[in-house]
């Protein structure tokens, strides 16, 4: 009988670092929480986090905690809950793996941290710059909570980001200030703001600088530690500890690539990864992949907290630069550019693009992409049909067949 | 080893198609394998020590016990045992019981894409299995009847339980069964030609075809030229693996 390989996939020593982040990260929230203070607001995972670090709040971002609904394998039973009471499965599976979570009274944060549940926000801010389905998911919990709910409403298919776009967002931004300053009961300090701009701009410069290492062949990450690795760079922006942490890993990073020391065995095809993670399944995909010899080394999705606008002398231009220039509220042309670059840059074999059920704006293969950029550059592409978090919409077989042949594919082409 | 069926193929030297077996999967694979590879044996008059290499291919391909070789997804191999019939740039639909799958090969035989239905049974021969359940017509009696229709029900849905209300609507409307059976294949070839483009040859292939090659020409209707379909449509994918099978062996010079 044939038998499975044994896969090695060598873990990166610092992944416990940013794990011990997010360990102090969700305690702090959780004290904060139960003291009543510093006082707690609820943001989008793209959305304005300098300006609630500036005023005191401590953050929580609902999408980090849908994901890890995912990877906990939570999300499929508490989606349904949320259904039941009018969100449907076609939208977003993080809004109602969350919904239902709260519903049920469970949290993985509870079996993670030995927290008993999220904390509570004095105030919910969002960007629709993810999706419009946050704003749902934000007003929500404003009703539940009793709690204020503010939000930008962002531009999309953005080709050139002209200076229309950027007064519109910073304009949006700075009307957001006044009824934070209520709730935080303190002026925004211009001083203090820069300076949170200017940590979130470095942080975003190291994650980025971590990712770039991936270009280093054999690379030394994988897309799979890249979907945990970049927890600090999410809910840490605008932190030193975030960029501590960043510096640790960019150091194991670099020493990585000085020793050709690659995170697979023997990487033997180089992917491009388009499209939310399956969170449930991201390590059944790390093994699948590496059982091929096939290294997925590089995504849109980690690529997304980078935001190299960001400049303190200037920091709401700066902001709505940064938080407008992101892959996911672009047109399809730069879409399509972002990508070609990113394939060459990467020098990836082969793309598989994640169409995720319930998030179309983080898919990007069902408007003939991958067509156009597979006849453009001769790199072969697949469509694997998933979802983020709900498992009912995902058939392991038929993943396991396409990556497999995908991959059988580009073994016949070298 | 298919999702339904098994099928094993035996080549010999000359790559001659020489012995087969198909049955269920069933819930045994490696037994149903085994079962099999004896009776397709008996077929070539040959004995298992003759067998100098095999491989695997289907849902079940980790499950085989006599393999030789690595076992390869269905989609090369489907794609190597059609090239071996009809060596140039071809297009290959393949309607198994639990897929369907189009595969493209340059005129070297090498594959430039492939495309799996999506999520839901539309277009594979699990719609047509559940169809006749719903009808109560024997699976084997389908092909028949669609090429007695006169007046063909044209159904609308994706969905096999959505088809299957629209197949009940129209016999409580007193529509001839032999039309509802030939509006089925026609969902079936409709759902898997949305699949891709397709280049000029098109080869057809898979069980499905095999037992209901009214299906083929109504394909070819629809396409407006004729399908190539090899002698043995249902063990194209066997025949491939075997093929991949031999030329590891010659690869590894043994």
């Amino acid at each position: 009988m044939s038998e499975e390989k044994k896969v090695v996939i060598k873990r990166l020593k610092s992944a416990q670092t940013m794990g011990q982040f997010m360990v102090d990260y969700y305690r702090e929230l959780d004290q904060a929480a139960k003291a009543g203070k510093p006082k707690i607001a609820w943001c989008t995972s793209v959305g304005p986090a300098e300006i609630l670090r500036a005023l005191g709040f401590l953050i929580y971002f609902p999408e980090t905690h849908s994901a890890m609904l995912g990877t906990s394998r939570m999300a499929t039973e508490l989606i349904p809950v949320a259904n039941a009471i009018g969100y449907s499965p076609d939208i977003c599976s993080y809004l109602t793996a969350d919904i239902g979570a709260f519903c049920k009274g469970v949290s993985p944060l509870q079996k993670a941290f030995k927290i008993d549940s999220v904390p509570k926000p004095d105030v919910l801010v969002y960007n629709t710059n993810q999706c419009r389905d946050v704003q749902d998911w934000f007003t929500w919990y404003s009703e539940k909570f009793n709690v204020p709910v503010v939000g930008i409403h962002t531009y999309r298919g953005v080709g050139e980001v002209t200076d229309a776009h950027l007064d519109s967002i910073s304009k949006q931004f700075e009307n957001l200030v006044a009824p934070l300053e209520d709730v935080a009961d303190r002026k925004l300090d211009m001083d203090e703001f820069k300076q949170i701009v200017a940590l979130s701009r470095e942080c975003s410069d190291l994650w980025d600088q971590c990712l770039a290492k991936a270009a280093a062949m054999p690379s030394p990450l994988t897309f799979f530690d890249g979907c945990t690795l970049m927890g600090p760079a999410v809910v840490g922006r605008g932190t030193q500890k975030a960029i501590d942490a960043y510096k640790i890993l960019l150091g194991e990073l670099e020493e990585r690539v000085g020793s050709h020391d690659g995170a697979l065995e023997d990487e033997q095809f180089r992917i491009y990864w388009d499209g939310m993670p399956v969170w449930g399944r991201l390590g059944v995909h790390s093994k699948m992949f590496a059982g091929l010899n096939a290294n997925v080394i590089a995504s849109t999705y980690c690529s997304s907290w980078i935001f190299s606008a960001l400049d303190p002398n200037d920091p709401f231009t700066s902001m709505a630069r940064a938080y407008t220039e992101l892959f996911i509220v672009r047109s399809d042309d730069y879409k399509e550019e972002y990508i070609r670059n990113k394939l060459d840059f990467f020098k990836c074999d082969g793309i598989i693009y994640h169409n995720a059920k319930t998030c179309p704006n983080n898919t990007n293969c069902l408007y003939g992409m991958p067509q156009r950029l597979e006849q453009d550059t001769g790199i072969p592409s697949l469509i694997i049909d998933g979802d983020l978090n709900d498992l009912r919409l995902l058939s392991d077989e038929q993943t396991k067949t396409n990556v497999e042949a995908f991959i059988e594919q580009l073994e016949e082409r070298k | 080893m298919g999702a339904s069926r098994t099928k094993v193929a035996l080549l010999d030297a000359s790559r001659k198609f020489i012995g087969r077996a198909v049955a269920k999967s069933g819930t045994d694979f490696a037994a149903t394998a085994q079962r099999l590879l004896e009776k397709a044996l008996d077929m070539a008059g040959a004995r298992k020590s003759d067998i100098a290499c095999a491989t695997a291919t289907g849902y079940g391909r980790k499950n085989v016990g006599f393999i030789t070789s690595d076992a390869k997804t269905e989609i090369s191999c489907h794609a190597r045992g059609c090239y071996h019939y009809f060596p140039e740039a071809i297009s290959i639909i393949d309607i198994g019981g639990q897929d369907n799958k189009v595969i493209k090969l340059d005129a070297k035989g090498q594959r430039t894409n492939f495309k799996m239905n999506r999520k839901c049974a539309a277009g594979t021969g699990a719609f047509l299995e559940e169809m006749s359940l719903r009808l109560d017509i024997p699976l084997e009696d389908m092909n028949g009847l669609a090429m007695q229709s006169e007046n063909m029900v044209k159904l609308g849905s994706f969905c096999t339980v959505f088809s299957a209300t629209e197949v009940l609507e129209n016999i409580r409307m007193g529509k001839k069964v032999p039309d509802i059976v030939k509006g089925l294949f026609y969902s079936v070839i409709r759902r898997v030609l949305e699949m891709d483009l397709l280049s000029e040859q098109v080869v057809m292939t898979g069980g499905v075809v095999a037992h209901n090659p009214y299906l083929v020409d109504m394909a070819a209707e629809i396409i407006g030229h004729d399908i190539l379909v090899p002698d043995y449509p249902q063990f194209t994918g066997a025949i491939g693996a075997a093929l991949y099978a031999m030329q590891n062996r010659s690869r590894q010079g043994s």
